[in-house]
């Protein structure tokens, strides 16, 4: 093989050849975005499906990779409870195929506009799996991006005046699944004692104990991170630190506006500017309350080559389906009244396979290796 | 390098009784001192005062004055004294803050603002120093015990600090490991100039690297010689010093080896005198076919055959234990395990971290599913036996016996103990009374020491008067008295005829207490056979006096000094 092609082929995945947590979460926010675009279940069922392809072909063995079942797993059960809700609460949706009817539980003269049972209708079970689907993905994106970025590493790319926030947040997560093990474990424990396992009140007798264990933990947790120099600082003068707060405040204020507005669809003309305004002012704040800190970096995650293409890949998908809500919005968002079978539109579906760039630039995991 | 002038600490109210009283002491540099004393004596307490935390962490009050490399702790908070002291507390699990071993080993070194090129030029040196390079880039969760004490430990080098502080450092650990840990410990000291201030329970393992040693409550510092000869925790060696009078007081096995020579002599021609206990003995009388397989010439019998003769031989076994296999996701946590108890037999199973013991132990009381073979425990299937009726025929202490302790009074916990084994109101209190003369039934499981509580949890299951007793790591945390007092009270009942089933790491103890023993090696049983040839058999956990007195077969002390 020639030497540029094995300069470009994917390497094994190291310490120092590691991809920036952020650049993963960009791309996994751009197919969020990109879905919460589009109501048809074959564009959705792709973006999904990119996404567990990326997943599959690049995700580790570490504890925190695991988590991308739980995330699929979440996101069919939102979409049973969106048609559940539909069924039973009933749906603003006019249809024509009737499928069933409920009993309908009479309501009292202020409950008008509630309905529970009736009519239910195959264009609102449509309507409800297409809205349900879209939730789904958007959590199916957002476990990807756990699944393929380790959350403390994130952490490291924090500015150093989030830091400690973010080490004490980090900590606190890790309490849940410790917790889960201490149920665990003394519930078996509870078999020892001639006590059933199962039921209610073994859950509520072994309540305390796992409350006090937890609560031990996390003090001893905290010893350990004082001793080890957690929370030195240096020394600022008292107008720098209020500058520094009103700025971060003000700025991440203005980030969540923003967001809001270009999240919302309506608000595309004011968003763009308050995040634009927001993140300036937040970045200032922080760069500034990095003079308190007196850290230093173990080998932070580069922002190379490979970073900028997985970014870039789901950026592009998003500007791309947000530009295709311009020219083909009929085709992303079939109807449902009256009922058509959706269809895959081409060029939108081609601009969602752009986020499979990942699987083939990112470095390969070890574990993967085929052996 | 560490000052202690005058300093006493008191926790709750400030007129109580102290917990440290009064001690001065002065540690120089680059000195290994090793803390010993009983349980409650205040170890945890005087390295708690070096590094800070006591009292900016833990409360109480100290009175007097201690300086750390000049620096004092009153004026200094624990985050100050980061890049003088590192500090290992006794559950490693408890210390890590990051979730790798490199960015563990570097979470430090953050913290004090060290110039990058510094920090990863210190993590090479440090993963080697401590056999971690394999390792480094591992979540810490899915490490051994062995593995995760020595990240803990390195985590704290890495910043160079001038004074190491651990808290039992090895006891958590299978011989081999501890071995390991000690090496590096003796590394830093003669190579770095380190201070290193531990405490430890195990003196057999650790007194021979100790420059010094600190006994306490008595506060009196020497080295380790002139303190062994009067101190009244010692390890065996020691003991078997004292007994033949040999001076100097030898503290390694080596030592004693060479003055060990007339004592052998004199021990000629004598025999271990064997242990009462009517069913082992009985097991012996009625099997010699089992024992001579099980020992397979050397010690190490592999027994993966049965012999027809076996179900005649076991039909009045406790434990029954056939090709038994358990699987946890992919990883076979047993494979094919052989397994007979005897009533009023005692056995001890070893192996490294991660062996597979407690999982045994697990299956034998239905908390662990078998996947494939068979276990049967007084002829019961464990884990399809309702829990009421199944802890009349087996009990078992986990690691942790906190786990098994829910009520928040002694007397409610033996209450409740009570109605649940259906036994007489009191059958529990007396236990509990027998084993910890003097400890009030107001008294909170919380606040008992380890010792105390492991006493506590033993009366719980004993409760149901079972006939089968389980113990997984009982001599965690507990100072040679309290190991002492389980040793009489389990071979109480061994002579009872219960059958007793130990996992531990503690060759002395299986020394004293074992009838048999049976060695694990990831999950499948590679020796089984009576303890004076499958200890005496491997160095790695033959008892000190084995080793001193090899090739005669003798285990431990009380029983050399029986014989003379």
């Amino acid at each position: 093989m020639s030497p540029a092609p094995r300069m470009i082929r994917a390497p094994e995945a190291n310490r120092s050849n590691a991809l920036h947590a952020g650049a993963w979460w960009l791309w996994a926010l751009g197919l969020a975005v990109a879905a919460s675009r589009t109501t048809d279940p074959l564009l959705l069922g792709l973006i999904v499906g990119v996404a567990g392809y990326v997943v599959a072909a690049r995700r580790t063995d570490a504890p925190w990779a695991r988590s991308y079942g739980a995330f699929v797993k979440l996101g069919l059960f939102v979409v049973f409870l969106r048609v559940v809700f539909s069924v039973v609460l009933g749906s603003s949706v006019p249809g024509t195929h009737e499928l069933f009817t409920l009993p309908e539980v009479p309501l009292p003269e202020w409950a008008q506009g509630v309905r529970i049972g009736g009519r239910v209708t195959a264009e609102q079970i449509v309507f409800a799996v297409y809205d349900g689907a879209k939730l789904a993905t958007l959590l199916i994106c957002v476990g990807a991006a756990n699944a393929l970025a380790n959350p403390a590493r994130l952490l490291k790319s924090l500015p150093g005046a989030l830091y400690e926030v973010g080490v004490a947040v980090v900590v606190a997560m890790t309490f849940a699944p410790n917790m889960v093990a201490d149920v665990v474990r003394l519930r078996t424990a509870r078999r020892l004692r001639g006590r059933p396992t199962g039921g209610v009140r073994a859950v509520l007798q072994i309540g305390l104990p796992v409350l006090e264990g937890a609560l031990e933990r996390s003090i001893a947790v905290a010893a350990s991170m004082d001793a080890r120099g957690y929370g030195r600082t240096a020394s600022v003068p008292s107008a720098v630190r209020r500058t520094t707060d009103v700025l971060t405040l003000g700025g991440l204020l203005g980030v969540c506006a923003g967001s809001y507005g270009l999240l919302a669809a309506e608000g595309a003309g004011y968003g763009l500017p308050l995040v634009a305004g927001g993140l300036a002012a937040a970045v200032a704040g922080l760069r500034l309350g990095g003079r308190r800190a007196v850290r230093s970096r173990y080998r932070p995650d580069r922002w190379g080559a490979r970073a900028w293409l997985v970014a870039g890949s789901g950026v592009a998908v998003a500007a791309l389906m947000v530009w295709a809500n311009a020219y083909a919005y009929e085709a992303l968002h079939p109807g449902v009244v009256p009922l058509v079978a959706p269809e895959l539109p081409l060029w939108p579906a081609l601009s969602v396979l752009v986020g499979l760039v990942p699987a083939f630039v990112a470095p390969v995991p070890e574990e993967s290796r085929v052996p | 390098m560490i000052r202690f002038e005058n300093v006493s600490v008191t926790y709750g109210d400030p007129g109580g009784a102290p917990t440290l009283r009064d001690v001065d002491l002065t540690v120089p540099e680059g000195e290994l001192v090793l803390l010993v004393g009983p349980s409650g004596v205040g170890k945890s307490t005087l390295l708690g005062a070096v590094s800070g935390l006591v009292p900016h962490f833990t409360g109480g009050t100290l009175k007097g004055r201690v300086t750390v490399a000049g620096r004092d702790t009153r004026t200094h908070k624990p985050r100050e004294l980061a890049d003088v002291v590192g500090t290992v507390g006794q559950d490693p699990r408890a210390h890590f803050v990051t979730d790798t071993v490199e960015d563990e080993l570097a979470y430090g070194m953050e913290s004090l603002g060290l110039a990058p090129a510094v920090m990863r030029r210190r993590v090479e040196e440090t993963l080697d120093l401590l056999g971690l390079a394999e390792l480094r880039d591992r979540p810490i969760a899915t490490l051994s015990g062995g593995q995760q004490q020595r990240v803990a430990i390195g985590s704290v080098l890495t910043p160079h600090p001038k004074v190491l502080v651990l808290d039992e450092p090895t006891s958590a650990l299978d011989p081999a490991a501890a071995e390991d840990v000690l090496a590096v410990l003796q590394r830093l000291v003669h190579d770095l100039g380190t201070t290193v201030l531990m405490a430890e329970h195990r003196l057999e393992r650790v007194v021979q690297y100790a420059d010094q040693v600190l006994l306490l409550p008595e506060g009196v510092m020497g080295p380790p010689t002139d303190i062994m000869a009067m101190s009244p925790v010692h390890p065996p060696v020691v003991a078997l010093g004292r007994l033949a009078g040999w001076t100097p007081l030898p503290l390694t096995v080596r030592d004693a080896r060479r003055g060990a020579g007339p004592l052998r002599e004199r021990l000629t021609g004598l025999r271990p005198e064997p242990r009462p206990s009517n069913g082992g003995r009985a097991g012996n009388a009625a099997s010699p076919a089992f024992e001579a397989r099980g020992s397979g010439g050397g010690a190490a019998g592999f027994r993966f055959w049965r012999r027809p003769t076996r179900e005649a031989l076991l039909s009045d076994a406790l434990v029954d234990v056939r090709a038994l296999g358990v699987r946890r996701g992919r990883v076979e946590a047993l494979r094919r395990v052989e397994l007979t108890v005897r009533p009023g037999e005692t056995v001890a199973l070893m192996g490294r971290n991660g062996a597979g013991k407690s999982t045994l132990l697990g299956s034998l009381v239905g908390m662990v599913e078998p996947t494939s073979g068979s276990v049967l425990v007084s002829g019961r299937v464990p884990h399809r036996t309702d829990p009421r009726e199944l802890i009349r025929q087996v009990a078992l202490v986990p690691q942790e016996p906190r786990d098994l302790l829910y009520a928040d009074t002694v007397a409610a916990e033996c209450a409740a103990a009570d109605t649940d084994a259906g036994a007489a109101p009191g059958t529990c209190r007396a236990v509990v009374s027998e084993l910890l003369p003097g400890v009030a039934d107001d008294t909170h499981p919380r606040d008992l020491s380890e010792g105390q509580r492991l006493a506590l949890a033993l009366a719980v299951v004993l409760t149901g008067r079972p006939p089968l007793l389980l113990l997984d790591e009982p001599t965690r945390g507990l100072d040679y008295a309290a190991k002492t007092r389980l040793v009489a009270h389990l071979r109480g009942l061994a002579a009872e005829g219960h059958g007793i089933v130990l996992a531990t790491h503690d060759v002395e103890l299986a020394a004293e207490l074992a009838h048999r023993v049976v060695i694990l090696a990831s999950g499948e049983v590679v020796a089984d056979g009576p303890t004076a040839e499958v200890v005496v058999s491997s160095p790695a956990f033959s008892p000190q006096v084995a080793k001193i007195l090899a090739p005669q077969p003798w285990l431990t002390v009380e029983q050399v000094r029986e014989a003379l």
